[in-house]
């Protein structure tokens, strides 16, 4: 493979409350190929959204710190760099979208002057070129008679369209890797499926990798090429999309893929839909063994007394002491 | 635009007509004969009944409204019984002093109090926040007159710094008039600089907390413009709000500040008003300030179209 | 005991602020106990300073301004807690009426915005300049102006509560009018009205110290921090403590007062009481 665009490595973030440490993401690995769509996936709590913000250096402050591991972007250790630094890199070189587009916009700004700001920043444009530019991305993310609505306020526009503006913003000054936080997950099914399609092609387009969390498994499989399967801050299995779909290892893996409606899943008639039982573990405690162990219908002993590690056969590796890649 | 503004200056009007009934009944509903209390205890008969004419109180209480409203149309405020002025040419002499107390305090209050706000909002929890948030619960807590006497009492009689009392017309000069003007703003302006320093961090935390915050922050926007151009301006509204209300603690304050510093302004002229029972006086401040009070306000509520989009609608 | 221990460290200024009011109080009742006579003429001690004889010194008439001061916490202790209790029940009354019997509504809140454009201070005046000075009158002067406050927030709760499931609930199972406010409405007001409260406290004590200091309060002749501070005036340059002992003394009590309410805003979640 080649250089990868972005490579974390032992990603270890932690959160630190009265009531102890979380350990939200505990020792992750993954990587990004320039290009190239990564999928994580997994449950709200999984530390997926954690990833992403620890990438970003967005944790909320004095709550959520990284405390071990390395983010290589274009050969720099991102955690090693100052805030000033980090700043030119952000909205730059890596770009990031959230779940929530009725407020992730500023409401008092209009959506040029949010998207030109980006611009502003970053490529030292003047105002006057940075608000065509503005319109120019407005256009591009499909927004009917942009040169009008650069002027508007979010207040103006739909769900669907704020999250266009937001996709603009991020594109504006051609990111080499955009972030993607369940960009979806807010809008309607029938909206869900332009804005995935509409990011999916403009990536291609500015050639930018992508890193998209979601907990939809439907999303993944429509959008990526590889996916990271989350579980309690660690990976539990990685695979092509393909691979993923026709052979899924991990038990919670198949629990998640069991728990898709049967209208988005190829295959046989009708059955009752899978949920898996139990719930996503405390991660304030030490978890000694497998950290699934207590939901998973295949544990043994052995799980619960020693943490699985990763075991790889080709592309595809997993975390489980009883199913073999 | 100025349809509204002419329809927001119009919704002033039975605002101002119930300051006019208030006061109207407080003189009306006191306990007692009012003539007779203004004339004060060694009142002959003849004051009395004099008082009584000049203030229209002989007249049926319907009548009397009536007169005291159709004045308050004409402009007519009344006639002092001390001086024999009318209220308003009275009120006119005395206003420049009131005045630029009143609008320094304002304009310097209000930057202070943001500024100091916005950075004791960016510094949650630290030493810093905690300055200003002592600072604030001090400035609601001693009282303009005590806060007066110490700024004196170091400053000027200690310090030498600054005069002692008194206040310069601005026509003999810039310098002796912001010398003599120092002082008084700072006790005035105390408790409000508290009251908008705390609005002002109460809201910008709550606007630093937002998504759109995240955002800004994922875009690489400096630290300051985050605070500047992202927040203030979301937190505008409130604190617009806090700033026109709270103008009743300058206006309620100058009083307290003209006797403390001696300046002739309209405090002066209504305490002065106070020992003679000069009621007309009395009655003309308040609605002079009321009016301002009001005004004010409606100001400020023609400002959020400034601040907010989704209020121009 | 650890309970109590844990409020106070979650709350400390709750704490501080209720101890300081404590001792306040203690001192203002026990006042002739404490303290000696505060009307007590010795011309030949006039403006003595701090000293062995007269903690606090005395004032141009020779008088203890230790007992003085201490004797004025009693009048504002009374005007502060008279004025609170006196404004939060009147305008609970017309804030429950307007809030939720919509045809009174709009003129009782006309009436209201037009009272509270009227300065504090000055309507205060107006009512005593117009009869004969006493506490009574004072502390009407001073509830008159803090009622629009009160009907505003107890309205604003009103407001909020009435379009909530269980007000519905109650309606749509027969409960009416009268019932509904006093049974479900009513103690949606109690958190929001004790921090108010407070917050009218301070500002009745301030008032009051501000109308007896420009000579529209209390009868010069009863010793109120006020009074104290406008009979000193004119010797804050030879006689500094004739003012700053006073003065002092009021700060520390509206402090306190204001501790608490910020406090009591804090731990009771109370968003809506507000100063202004």
């Amino acid at each position: 493979m080649a250089e990868p665009v972005l490579a974390v490595e032992d990603l270890r973030t932690h959160f630190f409350t009265q009531d102890g440490v979380t350990r939200a993401v505990d020792g992750l690995n993954f990587t990004v190929g320039a290009g190239e769509t990564l999928g994580i996936v997994g449950e709200s709590g999984c530390g997926k959204s954690v990833t992403a913000l620890s990438v970003m250096r967005l944790l909320p402050a004095g709550l959520g710190r990284t405390v071990g591991g390395k983010v290589l972007f274009g050969g720099r250790d991102l955690l090693q760099l100052d805030e000033a630094q980090m700043r030119r890199i952000r909205g730059d070189r890596i770009a990031m979208i959230f779940q929530e587009p009725m407020t992730s916009l500023n409401p008092v700004l209009s959506v040029g002057e949010q998207i030109a700001e980006s611009v502003m920043i970053h490529q030292g444009k003047t105002k006057a070129e940075a608000w065509a530019r503005a319109a120019e991305m407005l256009a591009l993310v499909r927004i009917a008679d942009a040169e009008r609505r650069v002027k508007d306020y979010p207040h103006q526009f739909s769900g669907g369209m704020r999250q266009r503006v937001m996709i603009a913003i991020a594109l504006s000054c051609h990111p080499q890797l955009l972030i993607a936080d369940e960009p979806t997950t807010a809008l309607d099914v029938t909206i869900q499926a332009q804005i995935l399609k509409l990011m999916i092609e403009l990536k291609s387009r500015i050639g930018a990798a992508i890193l998209l969390i979601t907990h939809d498994l439907g999303v993944v499989a429509e959008t990526c090429q590889r996916v990271v399967v989350m579980y309690a801050g660690r990976k539990v299995e990685e695979a092509s999309v393909l691979d993923l779909f026709d052979r899924p290892l991990h038990p919670y893996t198949r629990g998640l893929m069991a728990s898709i409606p049967r209208h988005r899943r190829a295959g046989p008639p009708p059955r009752r839909l899978q949920e898996i039982p139990g719930i996503v573990p405390n991660l304030r405690d030490p978890i000694a063994g497998c950290a699934f162990a207590p939901r998973c219908p295949l544990a043994t002993a052995r799980c619960t007394a020693e943490a699985p590690s990763l075991r790889s056969a080709g592309t595809h590796s997993v975390a489980c002491w009883e199913v073999t890649p | 635009m100025s349809g509204t503004i002419l329809r927001r200056l119009l919704s002033m009007l039975p605002v101002m007509g119930v300051v006019a009934i208030c006061v109207f009944l407080l003189l009306h509903l006191a306990p007692g004969d009012p003539a007779s209390i203004i004339a004060g205890e060694n009142a002959t008969p003849e004051n009395i009944a004099r008082i009584r004419e000049q203030l229209g109180l002989d007249q049926p209480v319907w009548k009397q409204f009536l007169v005291w409203i159709a004045a308050m149309l004409h402009g007519d405020l009344g006639t002092s019984l001390f001086w024999g002025d009318t209220v308003l040419s009275l009120i006119g002499q005395r206003a420049e002093p009131t005045v630029s107390l009143a609008l320094t305090t304002l304009a310097v209050a209000v930057f202070l109090a943001i500024a100091i706000g916005v950075l004791a909002a960016s510094h949650a929890g630290t030493w810093i926040d905690r300055l200003v948030m002592g600072f604030a619960v001090l400035g609601f807590s001693v009282p303009v007159f005590v806060v007066g006497y110490l700024l004196i009492f170091v400053f000027a009689v200690n310090l030498k710094w600054l005069p002692v009392q008194g206040y310069s017309p601005l026509a003999e000069g810039l310098l002796p008039w912001l010398r003599n003007l120092v002082l008084p703003s700072v006790a005035l302006g105390m408790a409000y600089v508290a009251l908008i320093a705390r609005i002002t961090r109460t809201t910008m935390l709550d606007v630093l907390a937002e998504d759109y915050m995240r955002t800004a922050r994922a875009k690489g926007v400096a630290t300051r413009a985050m605070l500047f151009r992202h927040a203030l301006k979301n937190a505008a509204v409130p604190i617009a709000t806090v700033v026109g209300n709270g103008v009743a603690l300058l206006i309620g304050g100058v009083v307290i500040t003209e006797t403390v510093f001696n300046i002739p302004g309209i405090g002066r002229l209504v305490v002065d008003a106070i020992a003679r029972r000069d009621y007309p006086i009395i009655q003309g401040v308040i609605m002079v300030f009321s009016g301002v009070y009001v005004l004010v306000n409606l100001l400020v509520d023609l400002s959020y179209t400034l601040f907010d989009p989704r209020v121009r609608g | 005991m650890t309970r109590l221990r844990r409020f106070a460290r979650r709350n400390p200024t709750i704490v501080i602020g209720a101890v300081l009011l404590a001792v306040v109080t203690v001192l203002a009742v026990a006042a002739p106990l404490v303290a000696g006579d505060p009307m007590l003429l010795k011309p030949e001690d006039r403006l003595m300073p701090p000293g062995a004889r007269y903690w606090l010194g005395t004032d141009h008439l020779g008088r203890d301004i230790y007992a003085r001061t201490v004797f004025g916490a009693r009048i504002s202790l009374v005007v502060g807690l008279s004025v609170a209790v006196l404004s939060v029940a009147i305008g609970l009354g017309i804030g429950l009426a307007a809030g939720y019997w919509r045809r009174v509504d709009a003129l009782v809140m006309r009436f209201m915005d037009g009272m509270m454009a009227i300065p504090a201070i000055l309507l205060a005046i107006a009512l005593v300049s117009l009869n004969k000075a006493s506490v009574g009158i004072v502390i009407i002067a001073i509830t008159i102006p803090e009622v629009p406050r009160v009907v505003r927030l107890v309205r604003a709760v009103v407001l909020t509560v009435r379009e909530m499931p269980y007000i519905e609930a109650a309606v749509s199972g027969g409960s009416r009018g009268l019932k509904i406010v006093l049974r479900h409405i009513l103690p949606s007001t109690v958190a929001p009205l004790i921090v108010q409260a407070t917050y009218i406290t301070a500002s009745a004590i301030l008032i009051e110290a501000g109308l007896s200091f420009l000579g529209a309060g209390v009868p010069p002749e009863i010793p109120t921090w006020g009074n104290m501070i406008a009979q000193s005036r004119l010797f804050v340059v030879r006689a500094p403590w004739t003012i700053f002992a006073p003065g002092t003394a009021l700060a520390l009590v509206i402090l306190a007062v204001n501790l608490v309410g910020d406090g009591l805003r804090d731990f009771l979640d109370v968003r809506l009481a507000r100063r202004m």
